[in-house]
């Protein structure tokens, strides 16, 4: 059985809109509009989407904070708006931007009062505390009242707050807006850990495409309320058709640009000193040994494709290959 | 990570015992809480001092010659006043509206992932609140009062564990009032309105600003049985300064807690009809 189990989801709100001087309208907006998603135990997905598009809303749903339109969802097994202190005590939130901590209390307190709110046992608490301080290294404030910390401590501890009664299905709504390179790395790096040990199923929103291409096999982008894509990374990067890329410097240009077999020539730039190729059947070294052949190369890089670059042109709805993969080919390093 | 993410195993004793060790962990949070606050505290307990002066001189003033006024007399008053600035903080008349602040920004929802119902918690934590305020609040105007005034001293031994009682669903009480007040911020978003109305209407209502049997006895009763106001404020000082005899005492606790019951029992409703409509503001 799927640990999330979604079909037909919808979320309508009705917003009134001035029509005339007094007269308003009420209109009916869907925020989601039929979300079908099924998740299995131990799955790490990236939920993303523009602003607006109804992740929030999802997630809000599947936590049964709100109560949808038309549509069914089960958590865990559960209904989530009806049973909702139950599925509390098998699934864990987080909030980039609030905090379930209590802001006048350090650390410390804090995820006592969540041992006796979860009603966890002595034991179980303490080893998965014990866990989140030595991944988290959060001995160093655990005594500073909350209001105190600042957002990366912080978020570290509301890391650990979700975690401590054992959630089975882990949300993460923007767990790393805001943080600093070494905090992201850091919860980054906790939840490739969590991931791993394959019995917590994480739910990841994020406008923060290097969280999802370093945690999640598996992603789905919703836009305008519908989900858009629903698969691995690379999948998204054949629907867009976008490659690796070789870019060759040469010491003196070629009077006629090589044909190589699998990695069709995609630009010509610097007066001929540079050629871009785009690899399709044909590996690196295949490439690189048939131009190292014909001319005197000075310089050879690879350019990733470029997540973000695929990602805003789904958000824009445009379909189709993606022929200059990335701007920043142009000039490699 | 295999220990950190066990599930829950199932819980061994009975739910009743396990519901208040929660109940009682909750409450403790919030007598923590609100400690933190000490400058606050002082500088609360000091305006409550100045004002029972100011108080005190005015029903004196009204008592006049005769030493007596609405049944009350100098001692009466004195013991009114000086409890009643203490009680004030306890049970927390005018409060910071917390929750309609989470409601408004949306923090509200970690509130509702939680396996505790939100009135319960919201219960629990007001409580732990109001055992701090019996330590930095009730106490200081409690000491300094009799140092300056007569004061009446209950003389039946059953009044006190009666005020007791009555002064602990006050607090019971007037968290639900409380608690309605913030609610309204679920339909309306900015609590300010409602705010001010149950600020000036709990002041004149509970018997703050005067001691309600000032007014004529008909209007004092009807508000006792139709409005939970009296039993906040003006019903746990009169039977601390045994207005009236044991049996009508103990009536009038029956009442509050008869409040007591059905202010919280709207409350869950409120809250239930609430989440059916809620908006999470934010991202």
């Amino acid at each position: 059985m799927s640990v999330i189990d979604v079909r037909e989801l919808r979320k309508e709100f009705t917003v009134r809109v001035r029509a005339g001087r007094l007269r308003r309208e009420k209109r009916t907006v869907a925020a989601v509009a039929g979300v079908d998603l099924r998740v299995e135990r131990g799955e790490l997905l990236g939920y993303i989407g523009p602003n607006g598009a109804g992740k929030s809303t999802t997630l809000k749903m599947l936590t049964g904070v709100l109560t949808p339109t038309s549509g069914q969802v089960r958590v865990c097994g559960l209904r989530p708006v009806p049973e909702r202190t139950r599925l509390a005590l098998r699934v864990g939130v987080v909030f980039g931007q609030r905090s379930q901590l209590w802001w006048d209390l350090p650390l410390r307190e804090s995820f006592d009062l969540l041992r006796h709110v979860y009603r966890v046992p002595a034991a179980a608490h303490a080893a998965r505390l014990r866990r989140c301080r030595d991944l988290l290294d959060l001995d160093a404030f655990a005594d500073t009242p909350v209001r105190q910390l600042s957002l990366g401590q912080r978020m570290r501890g509301e890391l650990t707050a979700a975690l401590l009664h054992g959630p089975e299905v882990l949300f993460l709504d923007e767990p790393t807006i805001g943080l600093d390179v070494v905090s992201r790395q850091a919860v980054r790096g906790f939840l490739a850990e969590l991931g791993r040990a394959g019995d917590t199923t994480l739910v990841l929103t994020t406008h923060d495409l290097a969280d999802i291409e370093r945690l999640c096999p598996r992603l789905v982008v919703i836009d305008h309320g519908r989900v858009v894509h629903d698969g691995p990374i690379a999948a998204l990067h054949d629907r867009y058709g976008s490659r690796r890329l070789v870019v060759a410097d040469l010491d003196t240009a070629l009077p006629q640009p090589p044909e190589l077999p699998g990695a069709p020539l995609l630009r010509v730039e610097a007066d001929g000193h540079r050629l871009v190729f785009a690899l399709e059947s044909a590996g690196v070294a295949d490439v690189v040994a048939a131009l190292a052949g014909r001319a005197a190369l000075r310089d050879v890089s690879i350019v990733e494709p470029d997540i973000e670059d695929v990602v805003a042109r789904l958000y824009a709805g445009k379909e189709g290959p993606l022929v200059n993969a990335s701007g920043r080919a142009g000039a490699p390093s | 990570m295999g220990s950190v993410t066990a599930t829950v195993a199932p819980p061994t004793e009975s739910n009743v015992i396990l519901w208040f060790r929660t109940f009682g962990a909750i409450v403790r949070s919030g007598f923590r809480r609100y400690a933190t606050y000490r400058q606050a505290a002082l500088a609360g307990a000091v305006t409550n001092i100045v004002f029972g002066f100011l108080r005190c001189y005015i029903l004196f003033g009204a008592a006049g010659a005769a030493g007596t006024a609405a049944g009350y007399d100098r001692a009466q008053f004195a013991t009114f006043v000086w409890a009643g600035q203490g009680m004030l903080a306890v049970i927390l008349l005018w409060g910071r509206p917390e929750l309609a602040e989470r409601i408004r920004t949306g923090d509200v929802a970690s509130d509702l992932l939680r396996p505790v119902h939100p009135v319960t918690s919201y219960l629990a934590t007001d409580l732990g609140r109001a055992g701090w305020a019996c330590v930095s609040r009730l106490l200081p105007p409690v000491l300094v009062g009799p140092l300056f005034f007569d004061v009446y001293l209950p003389a039946r031994w059953s009044t006190v564990p009666l005020f007791v009682v009555s002064a602990t669903v006050a607090v019971v009480l007037c968290f639900g009032c409380r608690f309605l007040v913030n609610a309204t911020a679920y339909w309306l978003q900015d609590v300010r309105g409602p705010q001010i109305l149950w600020t000036l209407g709990s002041g004149v209502l509970a018997g703050l600003y005067f001691p309600l049997p000032f007014l004529p006895d008909a209007l004092f009763l009807a508000l006792q049985l139709a409005t939970p106001f009296p039993s906040l404020l003006q019903t746990p000082l009169d039977v601390l300064v045994e207005r009236d005899p044991t049996g009508v005492q103990a009536g009038l606790v029956g009442l509050q807690v008869g409040w007591a019951v059905a202010i919280l029992a709207l409350c869950r409703l409120v809250q239930r009809r609430a989440e059916r409509r809620l908006v999470v503001q934010g991202g």
